[in-house]
């Protein structure tokens, strides 16, 4: 019986060992591999947006639209089905100017997330952004519960050269919210952005704690656009579709902060989420210095994600 | 939400499937479809699932389906057992160097995962098991991790070693165990800064960690809720730095976290310990079995199963089943399955195993009176064996005595007489329900 168990524990073993190289080999060697749109040709289609985390449920939606879309327009060729596929992902995920109204008005910029996806580091990238865009910032230090959180955001502080208002370790985040925003008017900022301990969406408690904060700033700061923020892990799986629901209960989100896309992993969740709660993606996070916050390009993110070379994208264009 | 959706879809494969002694091809094709979908939507790598169903397929087809369970389950439980055998491994903790003699842990991982906050838990975990940890804060680059390290050690009553963030870590590891020696420690536990596995200069810092104070553990910290790059996250750390266990945290979330099973069928190392919470003290051992029902989205049915398996004797199932067909089913049928259902632990705890009500237990368990089932069997008691086998003879005065004995009402008392007279008439519509060939299926079934 153990010697059964160990088989087959070594055969799931030598079955991944080529798993990166089957990854990598992507996109390209699937339209070119088929001559004919099948179901082994789907099939394969169906494994690379898998492969991206954008999740069965939303992969399968897509693949239902597509061949739609191909039986309706008579399309046989797989590279034409390739970039049907592409242009609508495309389409979906683009942003536009609009989006980013917040960056010019008077303004208030809430950032919210579970642990450790990178909140603080967000900000201070965000901050640095916007100061060097001429803005007057202010940073709220509401993470009162995280060890040395407001240590980190203090740095980050420092190195944008803003200005930050701190509470005390273990201090009301509300109350420390309340505060930036007497100082964001007496000092006349332009942008007021609030950091918030992480907080898994499944505790009751620590969400309703958001949704005050949030009450606070909808309330005392009327004249400031409110931008609601949340920032997702690039990393993550399908938890971060019930993250983004659970925290659009207590807070109205505007957008994401999608972070650590410096790796392997493709942050095809963001697609999930924008298909099924409308929540697009603002900024992305592609490392570890204060310049590597960007705004979301929506032609790169799915080119990426499907391993298509800048370049070859558009001289494949039919 | 993931629970529902699983248990529905697998409810219909297991009513296709129900009556055959044998498992064939077709049967575990289809669970298997329903299990493949599972396991992707808790984020296990692609390739392993894959890899797996193949894998679970070649072991069941042509399987027997034990008694009392339909052929859809079996292909659950062979699931259930295969990922419980999968994720689980010998080593259950680590083998620390024994008395003064000092064992060097390494604790590595992406950002974010939560490894500064993991190292003070697992020390505060050896200071409960009389060890004398020392931390060591070799995360120089993230803004305030030496000082949160210094934070939370503190909380625990721990030493924390730092030679501030203009040292390099290999330097500090160095000068820790320099000082770990000359105060008697004897186990040495170092934060390491969050990293990328594509950071080449990064990742042989790690290496360079290893070499120069001889680390006995590299711990891979991964946060649960990690999606289908675990398995590249996890296999370039073990490739270049050489992992001996795991560490999944924020397993109190509600991800179904199948990174860990895609993180141990690739790398082969143990999953050591799970963290549950933010406070200091929630670092829990790590339990394949949980994991593995967490990541079918099954809550427990297996141990459910296995109690159905153990407590209802197959001849008394058979007994009833003969009952059922000739239609004298009695009171003291009644009785005995009410006892079968005790046997199992009571409705209560029936319930708390069945998936999809995770966290609503509490209200459920305010639903269901078991008092009021006390009530039932006090009355039953209350009758004369003849009362028993034959309910029909039941008039007022005999209603009358039974309700003054069983200390009720006598309106509860016709209740239940009428609604004992409705379930023989609703099996008489229903023949299907007696026409079972095996065991006790009709006569006691699964809630699902």
């Amino acid at each position: 019986m153990a010697e059964k168990k160990k088989g087959l524990f070594s055969r799931l073993v030598s079955g991944l060992s080529k798993t990166r190289d089957n990854i990598v080999a992507g996109f390209d060697s699937l339209f070119l591999g088929y001559d004919v749109i099948d179901d082994d040709f789907y099939e394969e289609l169906e494994e690379i947006l898998v492969m991206a985390d954008i999740g069965i449920n939303a992969t399968t939606a897509i693949l239902d639209d597509l061949k739609e879309k191909v039986s309706e327009q008579h399309i046989r060729r797989p590279q034409e089905c390739r970039q049907l596929l592409i242009n609508s992902i495309k389409e979906q995920m683009a942003v536009g100017e609009a989006d980013y109204e917040f960056e010019n008005g008077r303004s208030v910029v809430l950032v919210i997330g579970v642990n450790g996806v990178g909140k603080t580091t967000s900000i201070g990238k965000l901050a640095s952004l916007l100061k060097d865009d001429g803005k007057r910032v202010i940073l709220a230090a509401a993470d009162t519960f995280r060890a040395a959180a407001v240590e980190q955001l203090s740095q980050w502080a420092d190195r944008a050269g803003v200005d930050i208002i701190c509470g005390q370790e273990g201090a009301d985040p509300a109350s420390v919210v309340y505060d930036a925003v007497a100082a964001a008017k007496a000092r006349k900022a332009d942008i007021l952005i609030c950091d918030t301990a992480g907080r898994l969406h499944n505790k009751k408690n620590l969400m309703s704690e958001l949704n005050k904060i949030y009450r606070i700033l909808e309330k005392e700061y009327q004249d400031a656009i409110l931008e609601t923020l949340v920032v997702v892990d690039g990393t993550t799986g399908q938890n971060a579709l019930v993250q983004a629901r659970e925290f659009s209960e207590a807070a109205k989100i505007n957008g994401i902060i999608l972070t650590k896309l410096d790796g392997t992993a493709k942050g095809g969740i963001a697609v999930a989420i924008q298909s099924e709660l409308g929540i697009p993606v603002k900024y992305i996070g592609v490392g570890e210095k204060i310049d590597d916050l960007q705004r979301f390009d929506a032609d790169s993110f799915v080119n990426a994600l499907f391993e298509v070379p800048e370049e070859s994208s558009d001289r494949e264009e039919i | 939400m993931a629970f529902e959706s699983l248990t529905e879809k697998l409810q219909n494969v297991f009513k296709k499937l129900r009556g055959k002694g044998r498992l064939t091809e077709e049967d575990v094709k289809t669970a298997l479809k329903e299990v493949k979908m599972a396991l992707l939507e808790a984020d296990v790598n692609f390739k392993v699932v894959k890899q797996f169903t193949k894998s679970v397929q070649e072991r069941a087809v042509g399987a027997d389906v034990m008694n009392g369970l339909n052929p859809g389950q079996m292909v659950v439980k062979i699931v259930n057992e295969e990922l419980v055998s999968l994720m689980g491994s010998d080593m259950k903790e680590l083998p620390l160097k024994p008395g003064s003699e000092i064992t060097v842990i390494m604790l590595a991982g992406l950002q974010g995962a939560g490894k500064t906050t993991t190292v003070a838990k697992l020390g505060g975990l050896l200071k409960k098991n009389g060890r004398k940890p020392l931390l060591v804060a070799a995360d120089v680059y993230r803004a305030a991790a030496i000082k949160q390290l210094q934070v939370n050690g503190e909380k625990q009553g721990l030493t924390v070693f730092s030679m501030g963030d203009k040292i390099s870590p290999v330097n500090i590891a160095k000068g820790a165990l320099e000082y770990a020696r000359e105060n008697q420690f004897n186990v040495v536990l170092i934060d390491t800064a969050g990293r990328l596995h594509v950071d080449e200069e990064m990742m042989q810092e790690l290496s360079d960690i290893k070499e120069a104070v001889n680390v006995d553990f590299t711990l891979l910290v991964v946060d649960a809720m990690t999606g289908q790059d675990a398995v590249n996250v996890a296999k370039a750390f073990t490739d270049k730095v050489g992992i001996d266990g795991v560490i999944v945290t924020k397993l109190d979330g509600d991800t179904r976290g199948g990174a860990a099973l895609s993180i141990k069928a690739v790398t082969g190392t143990p999953i050591l310990y799970a963290g549950m919470g933010e406070k200091l003290n929630d670092l829990e051992p790590f339990y394949p079995d949980r994991m593995a029902s967490r990541i079918l989205g099954m809550g427990d049915v297996m141990s459910l199963i296995e109690k159905v398996e153990a407590s209802v004797d197959k001849e008394q199932a058979q007994e009833m089943q003969k009952k059922f067909k000739k239609m004298d089913f009695d009171f003291n049928d009644y009785l005995t399955s009410m006892e079968q259902m005790n046997k199992m632990g009571g409705i209560g705890s029936i319930l708390n195993m069945l998936p999809g009500l995770g966290g609503k237990n509490k209200d459920i368990e305010g639903m269901i009176d078991e008092s009021q089932l006390q009530r039932t069997k006090s009355i039953i008691l209350s009758m004369t064996p003849a009362e028993r086998s034959n309910p029909s003879i039941l008039n007022l005065s005999r209603k009358n005595r039974i309700a003054k004995g069983a200390g009720v009402d006598i309106s509860e008392v016709n209740r239940l007489v009428k609604q004992f007279e409705q379930s023989k008439k609703m099996m008489k519509q229903m023949p299907g329900l007696m026409s079972g060939k095996s065991g006790m299926r009709g006569g006691f079934r699964l809630p699902f």
